[in-house]
């Protein structure tokens, strides 16, 4: 009898190059995305010891991470000097080393360039079925398309380059069942937020995750991208979705994806990776989509989560002691206090944006709340930095930039952003923001800096009042606007 | 990487618990483009306290460090491993190692040693006075006052870091296996090699 196995176990078989006697395997790995802030030490590294990279055409590098958001070339086509000199030096590690080892790269001014995790598939870079690593926790986005995709450290890179395999040990597999339809106003990142409030940022440790059930089969692929982008949040490496028509739909046609007789064998094959009926997954999560509601985060951690419509939690409440002195940690630094309610909170920035949602769905849905309103006078600083260039143009023909900057926001260039304190954008000590990312650890988004998550139509409802707001108060006022 | 057999000398009795990377070395000096030099960096924040134990000349150069619970907790960052290395530490001795922090140490030629808080105890106190000897061949950690403290190694850990192999250099020497998975995977799904490359 043919083994039963998940989506998981397909791939990962389908990649073994061999097989220890431990249990070790050495498993091929198909693509490689590489940026500047974990590569340069790699590539010095290949250097030293006179090696190449093994398959440059399975690679492909964008700089994302220190790239500020701002214009990149003058009126006359000339760069403009980036002020930090260390992330200039970063930068311009990643353009003396990508052609040197002959990779591709996509440039700072390219119009393909944008976050690493939002090239990826809108290029077709990333397949259905394949194993893509990238030196950033984030890769587990790109599971959303079916590929077994999750970040390594810089020695990795530098395995993966040499040689295009890691040296792996299997992990335990994890279904998260979402059943039902999610209530208006609550969004893929929402999902993403309560599986992660469910689990706690440890529950997936350890384990793959398969997103399972009607919620994500009915859902956008770039809907999936944010919640699979989520998956490292609650403690997993990886998290997939089982390729399907939006999945093959979505790829179609893409400039890396295989076309004509390539791409019918492709999606021939890709159509067998699903999990087997009757295949056990060692844990089992369920939750009620009723039971999912406009969330945002409270503390430091993305499983400090409560529904916008409730109160900060009191540390008191929490059975573990180790867990209420890390809650009163967290809301010394957050300047909140228990019972408190959350639409109380006044917040100064609002950022939407990162490689969890800076999609156009996720621009479109924004936009659609913010036409023809206007940002609060207390809100000191709102942006919306699209996650790649093609991104960014898709919205200007739709004209959304322009429906940001008349509610005041800027709209920037491509870039990781204010997700993390490695470029300019920064939220300054003590003050608050709205954000569209996916980590509010302290000093995340800059030193001191307080983070609540949201979806993109809470970050554009907190923009128009100034404080953390439930957005479907705002949407039953308004026809048309999506999810 | 550089070979590990044993190792005498001065050890840092730093002792603390739940060392996170951040500590080890904080963010900003992660937009370095080259591993060396990183231990300027190593143990700032701590090291802007007056007498800690890492600007005290009695304890310069040590090429061991002792450590409380959970050493190398926190994010992924290799410049942790980069950073130790780079102060010249060759072996780290605390009760429990967060597993990225071993792996990257390892891969770096670094040495995580697991021992009961009773033998740190121990050791902390020696290492105030007294140098300490590490050796990996007979996976021991002994003092000069008839210490003796046996610990557990993976086994293809310990075979790497004797012989000074790197995993590269290991897994290249099997490119043939490689070479053929390649040929069979080009012949069974010629499609995953991109459209434009």
């Amino acid at each position: 009898m043919v083994k039963l196995r998940t989506l998981y176990e397909k791939i990962w078989d389908a990649h073994v190059v061999e097989r220890r006697p431990d249990g070790t395997c050495l498993i091929y790995i198909d693509r490689h995305l590489v940026h500047e802030v974990t590569s340069p030490q790699a590539f010095e590294g290949l250097r030293l010891a006179g090696r190449k990279v093994r398959r440059p055409d399975l690679t492909l590098a964008v700089p994302d991470h220190n790239l500020p958001t701002t214009a990149r070339r003058d009126a006359a086509g000339n760069r403009i000097p980036i002020a930090d000199p260390e992330s200039a030096q970063q930068l311009a590690a990643l353009e003396r080393n990508a052609p040197e080892f002959g990779v591709r790269l996509i440039g700072d001014a390219d119009p393909e360039q944008g976050i690493v995790h939002v090239i990826g598939p809108e290029q077709g870079f990333t397949l259905p079925g394949t194993t893509l690593v990238c030196g950033d926790s984030h890769t587990s986005s790109h599971g959303a398309l079916g590929a077994l995709a999750f970040g390594i450290g810089t020695s990795e890179v530098e395995h993966v380059l040499a040689t295009q395999t890691l040296l792996l040990k299997q992990s335990k597999t994890m279904e998260v069942v979402v059943e039902g339809e999610l209530g208006f106003g609550v969004t893929p990142k929402d999902v993403a937020l309560a599986i992660c409030g469910r689990i706690g940022t440890a529950g997936g440790t350890g384990y793959v995750m398969e997103y399972r059930g009607s919620v994500f089969r009915d859902m956008s692929v770039e809907g999936r991208l944010t919640v699979a982008n989520m998956s490292i949040e609650a403690g997993a490496r990886s998290g997939l979705f089982a390729p399907d028509e939006k999945t093959f739909a979505y790829l179609e046609g893409r400039p890396m994806a295989p076309r004509g007789e390539a791409w019918d064998a492709a999606v021939a094959w890709w159509k067998t990776l699903h999990t087997d009926e009757g295949a056990v997954f060692d844990k089992t999560v369920v939750i009620d989509a009723a039971d999912i509601s406009p969330s945002v985060t409270w503390g430091t951690s993305p499983e400090d989560v409560v529904p916008v419509t409730g109160v900060v939690p009191d540390p008191e409440s929490f059975a573990d002691a180790s867990k209420r002195a890390a809650a009163q940690k967290s809301l010394d630094y957050m300047g909140l206090s228990a019972g408190q309610r959350m639409e109380d909170v006044a917040v100064e920035h609002i950022f939407i944006g990162s490689c969890t949602n800076s999609r156009i769905e996720d621009l479109r849905a924004a936009a659609a709340l913010l036409q023809g309103r206007r940002i609060a006078d207390s809100i000191k600083h709102a942006m919306v930095v699209p996650g790649s260039g093609l991104v960014k143009r898709q919205a200007e023909a739709e004209g959304l930039d322009r429906i940001f900057t008349a509610a005041g926001f800027e709209w920037r260039e491509p870039g990781c952003s204010a997700c993390l304190g490695m470029n300019p954008d920064r939220v300054p000590a003590g003050e608050r923001c709205a954000s569209t990312s996916n980590r509010n650890f302290m000093g995340r988004q800059g030193p001191g800096s307080r983070t609540h998550l949201v979806s993109p139509i809470m970050a554009a409802a907190a923009a128009i009042t100034g404080r953390l707001t439930d957005v479907r108060e705002w949407m039953d006022k308004k026809e048309g606007v999506a999810a | 990487m550089e070979k590990l057999t044993s190792v005498e000398g001065r050890a840092y009795p730093f002792g603390m618990k739940n060392v996170d990377t951040d500590i080890v070395i904080p963010a900003h000096w992660l937009k370095t483009i080259s591993r060396a030099g990183l231990g300027r960096g190593a143990f700032e924040v701590l090291r802007k306290e007056p007498g800690n134990v890492f600007d005290d000349p009695e304890y310069a150069g040590s090429p061991i460090l002792i450590a409380g619970d959970n050493f190398g907790c926190g994010s992924s960052r290799e410049h942790a491993a980069w950073a130790l290395g780079d102060l010249g530490i060759r072996v780290v001795i605390a009760p429990s190692f967060s597993d990225i922090f071993s792996g990257n140490a390892f891969k770096n030629g670094i040495l995580t040693v697991v021992l009961p808080q009773e033998a740190i105890d121990r050791l902390m106190e020696v290492a105030k006075t007294d140098p300490i000897h590490v050796d990996l061949e007979s996976q021991t950690v002994t003092t000069e006052f008839q210490d003796r403290f046996g610990f557990d190694i993976d086994p293809f850990r310990k075979h790497c870091l004797l012989g000074g192999l790197d995993e590269i250099g290991l897994t290249l020497d099997e490119a043939d296996v490689i070479d053929r998975y390649e040929a069979q995977v080009a012949g069974e799904r010629p499609w995953l090699v991109p459209a434009i490359a």
